[in-house]
C-alpha cells in the first residue's frame, strides 16, 4: 500500500487516482475479516462533481476516508496530486455528515481551526475565516455556538471550515443526510450556486451519498458500488444540463435505471442467493421490524397487481435506497416477495399475508420463518430437543461469531428475536439472556 | 474517600465504573500486591536510614481566633497544592493510559484498585517516607500531608480523564486529523475541552472528600514521633487535648467559612465556565451561574489578559503538519511475543511483590494477628453495612420527597453538598463529649461516626436521582392511581436505583476511611476506643507498630476491594442496565 503526494507537471492530469484499493476490517489470526472494500479504482479529474453512490456497508466512505488519508488502506494506491495553479488551493479538505464541529468553539473558531494547524497569523486567519463565513452565508453569526445553531446552519460552519483551507478537492460524507429535506435541498442548490458561479477555491468535488436523486442532481459522474463486497458495479455520466429539474423524465428515467442496478444481482446468481452476507446459519440478518415488513407487504398488496416499482415506492414511503432494500431484501428471504428488475412484487403467500387477520399472519410468518431463515429453524431446534426447553443465548451468538464479525452477530440475533418472537416460535427473556418455549400467553 | 464519578451531567454526579471490557480482573491482584509492596519498602527504607525523627513538633498552634485565618489559609494551600498535583498526575498518567495499550494494561488496574484503598489506613506509611526524604524540616511533614490529599484525590480524575480520551467522538477525532491539528494543539483543541465537564466535576468530587484529609492530615503520631503542621485541623487536635470546647467551635465556624468561600470562589465559577465544554449540540435546560464568574467575565482586564495567553498556549511547539504516513505496526507474530515479554514481566513483579509483603509481615506477625485483623474487619463490615442500610431508611425516604419538590430541591441540594464536603471529624468531639455525659456503651454510640460525613451521599444522590424521574412516567403513574406501595416499587425505587447505588457506594468507600479515626477519638485524656479494624490501625499507628500497620492496611484494602467487587459493582452494573431512565 502506497499513499504519495506529488505534484504533476501537466494541468489536465487527474486530481485523484486511486489503483487496486482494497480494505479488510479486523481479521488476522488465521481469521478473514470483513472485506470492505475489493479492487476499486477511481479517477477524479479537475472540475468535476463525482458521486459515490451505495447502501451502507458497501465501503464508500471507506474510499473517501482513504483519500483524505485517515485510513490506510490494506492493499492499492492512492495517488493526491497537488496542481499548480494562480491561487493557493492544495490538499483535500472534508465536510463530515455530522458536522464534526467542536461545541466548545464559536463558529469562527471553528472555521479557523484548519488555519490554526496550519500556523497561520491570527490577523490573516480572522481575515480569511470572516471571507468564507461570508461566502456560506453565516454573516453575524461569527460569534455563536454550534448548539445555538439549526442544522443547516451547522453544516454551512462545516463547509465554511472546509472552504477556508483553500483545499484543491472538497470531499463530502453523506453532508447532507442528517438534515430535514427542505434544508438539504437549499444547501444543495447553494453549494450547486458557489460551484458553478467559480466562487469556491476548489478544483473537485467528491460526493459520498445513498440517497440517489442528490446524486443524480449534483453529480457529472456517479459510482455505483454493489455492498459486502464494496465494488464499482456502474460508472455512469450524467449528462443533463444544470439545474437539473426532479421531474424532468429524463431525470426520473435515471433514477429508475440506478435503482434497478442496485437492486440487481450478480449475473447468473438465482435472485435469492447473495441477498445477505453469508449462507446457512452464518447468514448476516437486518434486523428489520415486523411491523415494517407487514407495511411494506400491505402496501405492495395495495398496488395494481401487487406489485410496485422501488423507487415509486421509495418516494411514497419517504424511504432512502438504504432503507427500502433491506425491507425488501427480507421479504426475499422469506419468500414473500420477489425483486425483478425495477420491481417488487408479492408472492402468493405474501398476499395471503397481507389479506389475513393477526393471528393467522402469524402463523403464516412463523411457517416462512423456519422454512427460510436456518438460524431459527436452528434455534427452535435445539430447543425442542432439550429436556428444559431452554438454552442461553450466548451459544447462538457464540456460533454467528464463527462467521461474522461481533456487530453483524448482535445485530443478527436481534432480527432472529424479533422475528422469533412476533412469531410466537420461541420466547427471549432479556434479564438472562437465554431463549426459551414457555409462552407467557 | 471512594468516588467513581465522571459523569458529565452535574445533577447526576453518577459514578462509572470502567466499561466491562476495560473492568480489571487478574490485573487486580496483581495491582494491589504491587503497592502493599511499595509501602512495605518504603517504611523499609526509611527504617534503614535510621533517622532520629522525634518530636518534629514545628512552630506551636496556638489556640487565638486572631490566627485562625492563617491557619485557615494555610490548610486551603494544601488542598489546592494537592488538586494541582492530582491534575499534573491526570494528565501525565491517564494520557499514557488512552495512548498505549500497554501501559493501559497495568495503569488501569492500579487506578481502580488505588480508589479504593482507604487511604487513612496508609497515612504511616506516607508520613515516614517523606519524613525520610526531607529529614529535620518541616518540608517532610507538609510534602506528606499534600501528599495524603493527593492520595485521596487523583485516582476518580486520572480514571475520568481516560474515559474521556477513550471516548473522544469519532467525527471530532477525524475532523482533527484531517486539518493536521499537531499533538499539542489536539489536546487543548479537542481532548482537553472534552474531557473537561467530567473533569471538573470529579475535581469538585476530590476536593470535597479531601476537606476531611486534611483535617486529618495536620496533627499525627506515628509511635512517639508526633508531627503538626499550622491548620484547622491541628488547631483542633491542639483544642481537643485541652478540653476547650470553644476552640472546638471556633473551627467549625472556620471549616464552614472555608468551604463556604471555596464553594462561591471557586467550585461554582468553575463549574459555570465548564458548561460550555458539555458535548452536546443543544443548550442545556438550567445553566449553572455563578456571580463571581459573571464577575470576572464583566472585568476587561482579564478578557485582555486570557486573550494573549490562549494565543501563546497554542504555539508553544511550533505548528507541525500531521504527515500523512503509514501506520507503524510489528507483524503478528513479533507482536505476539512483545506481548508474552510484557506478560511475563508482569508476572514476575507479581511474584517479587507478594513474597516481598509475606517475609516482611511473618518477620514480626503470626496466624493470631492475622485472626485478630481479619476478625476486628469482619466488625467494620457490619458497622458499615448496618449503617448504610440505616442512613438508606431514612435519606431514601426524604431525599425523594425533597426531589419531587423542585422548589425544595435546588436548595437541599446545595446544603447536602456542603455538607458532604464539611469534614465530619471535626464534630466529633461533641459527640464524643454526649458519649462520655451519657454513659453509653462506645462499640456501639461511636458507629455512627464513621456514617457522619458520609450520609449525605446518599442524600443528594437521591434527590437527584428522584428530581430527574421524568414527568411523563410522573403523570401515567398519577392517572392509573398507583397506590403508595405500588407507586415506590413499580415507579420510584426503579427510577432512583441507579443514583441511590451511586451515593450508597460512595458513602460505603467514604465509612471505611472514617473508620480509622472515628473508632478511636480522644477528648482530653478520655480516650473511647469501639473495637474494629479502624481502631486495630489507628492503634497500630499510635503505638509505631509498623507491621500491623501494614497488616491492618492490607486486610482493610482486601476487605473494601472485595465489597466493591461483590456487591457495589454488580449491583451498579444491574441498575444500570435495567433501571437506568433515557
Amino acid at each position: 500500500m502506497t499513499v504519495t503526494l506529488e505534484r504533476p507537471q501537466q494541468l489536465a492530469t487527474p486530481l485523484v487516482e486511486v489503483r487496486d484499493l482494497k480494505h479488510v476490517y479486523g481479521g488476522g489470526r488465521g481469521r478473514p475479516g470483513l472485506v470492505v472494500l475489493d479492487d476499486v479504482d477511481l479517477t477524479l479529474n479537475p472540475g468535476e462533481i463525482v458521486g459515490l453512490l451505495g447502501r451502507s456497508g458497501s465501503g464508500k466512505s471507506t474510499l473517501l476516508r482513504s483519500i483524505a488519508g485517515l485510513i490506510t488502506p490494506t492493499a492499492g494506491s492512492v495517488t493526491v496530486r497537488d496542481v499548480p495553479g494562480d491561487d493557493a488551493a492544495h490538499g483535500v479538505a472534508m465536510v463530515f455528515q455530522s458536522f464534526a464541529l467542536f461545541p466548545w468553539l464559536t463558529v469562527q473558531k471553528n472555521v479557523e481551526l484548519g488555519l490554526e494547524a496550519q500556523g497561520v497569523p491570527a490577523d490573516a486567519r480572522r481575515q480569511r475565516s470572516l471571507a468564507a463565513i461570508d461566502l456560506i452565508g453565516l454573516d453575524g453569526f461569527e460569534n455563536a455556538y454550534p448548539k445555538e445553531l439549526s442544522g443547516g446552519m451547522r453544516q454551512r460552519v462545516g463547509l465554511a471550515r472546509a472552504l477556508v483551507v483553500q483545499p484543491s478537492i472538497l470531499l463530502m460524507d453523506e453532508p447532507f443526510s442528517a438534515l430535514d429535506v427542505l434544508t438539504a435541498e437549499t444547501l444543495r442548490t447553494d453549494l450547486l450556486d458557489l460551484w458553478s458561479e467559480g466562487r469556491m477555491p476548489i478544483r473537485s468535488i467528491l460526493l459520498v451519498t445513498h440517497n440517489i436523486e442528490e446524486a443524480v442532481l449534483m453529480c457529472d459522474r456517479i459510482l455505483v458500488f454493489s455492498s459486502n463486497p464494496g465494488r464499482v458495479i456502474a460508472e455512469i455520466k450524467v449528462d443533463l444540463p444544470q439545474p437539473r429539474k426532479r421531474l424532468d423524465p429524463a431525470f426520473r428515467a435515471l433514477v429508475d435505471d440506478i435503482y434497478a442496478r442496485m437492486t440487481a444481482k450478480p449475473s447468473g446468481a438465482p435472485a435469492r442467493e447473495g441477498l445477505f452476507p453469508g449462507t446457512g446459519l452464518g447468514m448476516a440478518l437486518p434486523h428489520i421490524s415486523t411491523n415494517t415488513l407487514a407495511g411494506m407487504m400491505e402496501t405492495v398488496a395495495g398496488a395494481p397487481g401487487a406489485k410496485n416499482e422501488l423507487s415509486a415506492l421509495a418516494r411514497e414511503l419517504q424511504l432512502e435506497v438504504d432503507e427500502l432494500l433491506p425491507i425488501a431484501e427480507t421479504l426475499q428471504l422469506m419468500r414473500f416477495a420477489e425483486v425483478v428488475g425495477r420491481d417488487i412484487r408479492l408472492t402468493p403467500a405474501g398476499k395471503r399475508y397481507a389479506d389475513a387477520d393477526v393471528d393467522q399472519r402469524k402463523q403464516i410468518f412463523a411457517q416462512h420463518v423456519i422454512a427460510y431463515v436456518p438460524l431459527a429453524a436452528h434455534i427452535r431446534r435445539v430447543l425442542d430437543d432439550r429436556a428444559s426447553h431452554q438454552a442461553p443465548a450466548s451459544r447462538f451468538r457464540d456460533e454467528l461469531e464463527d462467521f461474522m464479525s461481533e456487530t453483524y452477530a448482535e445485530e443478527t440475533m436481534d432480527a432472529i428475536i424479533t422475528w422469533g418472537r412476533y412469531a410466537e416460535i420461541f420466547a427471549y427473556h432479556e434479564d438472562d439472556d437465554r431463549f426459551s418455549l414457555d409462552n407467557p400467553a | 474517600m471512594v468516588f467513581l464519578s465522571s459523569d458529565r451531567q452535574g445533577a447526576g454526579l453518577l459514578a462509572r465504573f470502567p466499561r466491562r471490557d476495560l473492568a480489571p480482573n487478574r490485573y487486580d491482584v496483581f495491582a494491589l500486591v504491587l503497592i502493599g509492596a511499595f509501602a512495605v519498602l518504603v517504611v523499609h527504607g526509611a527504617r534503614q536510614m535510621n533517622l532520629p525523627v522525634s518530636h518534629l513538633v514545628t512552630e506551636p498552634v496556638v489556640l487565638d481566633p486572631r490566627r485562625l485565618p492563617e491557619y485557615a489559609l494555610r490548610s486551603t494551600l494544601r488542598m489546592f497544592a494537592a488538586i494541582s498535583l492530582s491534575l499534573l498526575f491526570t494528565f501525565g498518567v491517564a494520557t499514557l493510559a488512552a495512548k498505549s495499550r500497554k501501559a493501559e494494561l497495568v495503569i488501569i488496574p492500579m487506578l481502580d484498585i488505588a480508589q479504593s484503598i482507604p487511604i487513612m489506613s496508609f497515612l504511616a506509611f506516607t508520613l515516614t517516607f517523606f519524613v525520610g526524604l526531607f529529614p529535620a524540616s518541616e518540608l517532610g511533614v507538609e510534602a506528606a500531608a499534600i501528599f495524603l490529599i493527593f492520595t485521596s484525590q487523583a485516582w476518580n480524575m486520572a480514571f475520568s480523564f481516560y474515559q474521556s480520551l477513550r471516548t473522544i467522538p469519532t467525527d471530532l477525532d477525524e475532523a482533527a486529523r484531517q486539518f493536521g491539528l499537531s499533538p499539542w494543539k489536539r489536546f487543548l483543541k479537542l481532548e482537553l475541552p472534552f474531557a473537561t465537564p467530567a473533569l471538573v466535576w470529579n475535581a469538585m468530587m476530590s476536593m470535597s472528600g479531601g476537606w476531611f484529609f486534611v483535617v486529618a492530615s495536620e496533627a499525627f503520631s506515628v509511635g512517639k514521633t508526633s508531627y503538626t503542621l499550622p491548620g484547622i485541623g491541628s488547631w483542633l487536635s491542639v483544642a481537643i487535648d485541652h478540653r476547650d470546647l470553644t476552640a472546638v467551635a471556633w473551627a467549625v465556624g472556620a471549616m464552614a467559612v472555608v468551604i463556604l468561600l471555596y464553594d462561591q470562589l471557586v467550585f461554582r465559577p468553575i463549574v459555570a465556565w465548564a458548561d460550555k465544554f458539555r458535548f452536546e449540540q443543544t443548550a442545556s435546560e438550567i445553566e449553572p451561574e455563578s456571580w463571581f464568574l459573571d464577575l470576572m467575565r464583566r472585568t476587561h482586564l482579564l478578557a485582555r489578559i486570557a486573550g494573549p495567553v490562549g494565543e501563546l498556549l497554542g504555539r508553544l511547539p511550533a505548528p507541525v503538519r500531521a504527515p500523512r504516513r503509514k501506520a507503524r505496526s510489528l507483524s503478528p507474530s513479533a507482536a505476539l511475543w512483545f506481548d508474552r515479554a510484557w506478560y511475563g514481566v508482569i508476572g514476575g513483579a507479581a511474584v517479587w511483590a507478594v513474597v516481598t509483603i509475606v517475609r516482611y509481615l511473618t518477620r514480626s506477625l503470626d496466624m493470631h494477628d492475622a485472626l485478630v485483623a481479619f476478625g476486628d474487619g469482619f466488625l467494620t463490615l457490619g458497622r458499615v453495612l448496618v449503617l448504610i442500610v440505616i442512613a438508606s431508611l431514612i435519606w431514601v425516604p426524604i431525599g425523594v420527597w425533597i426531589g419531587l419538590r423542585p422548589a425544595w430541591s435546588q436548595r437541599i441540594q446545595a446544603l447536602a453538598q456542603f455538607l458532604a464536603a464539611f469534614p465530619a471529624n471535626v464534630i466529633f468531639p461533641f459527640a464524643v463529649m454526649a458519649i462520655v455525659a451519657l454513659r453509653l456503651d462506645p462499640d456501639i454510640w461511636l458507629s455512627p461516626l464513621i456514617i457522619l460525613g458520609t450520609q449525605w451521599y446518599i442524600l443528594f444522590n437521591v434527590v437527584a436521582g428522584a428530581s430527574a424521574l421524568p414527568n411523563d412516567l410522573k403523570e401515567a403513574a398519577g392517572m392509573f392511581h398507583l397506590r403508595s406501595w405500588q407507586r415506590w416499587r413499580d415507579f420510584i425505587l426503579p427510577g432512583i436505583m441507579p443514583y441511590y447505588i451511586t451515593g450508597a457506594l460512595t458513602a460505603s468507600g467514604g465509612s471505611w476511611n472514617a473508620s480509622v479515626v472515628a473508632e478511636v477519638v480522644t477528648w482530653g485524656h478520655r480516650t473511647l476506643e469501639a473495637r474494629g479494624l479502624g481502631a486495630f490501625i489507628a492503634k497500630a499507628t499510635a503505638a509505631g507498630d509498623i507491621p500491623r500497620v501494614a497488616l491492618g492496611a492490607t486486610v482493610m484494602s482486601l476487605f473494601v476491594i472485595t465489597l466493591n467487587r461483590s456487591l457495589w459493582r454488580p449491583l451498579y452494573a444491574y441498575a444500570e442496565k435495567n433501571f437506568r431512565l433515557n
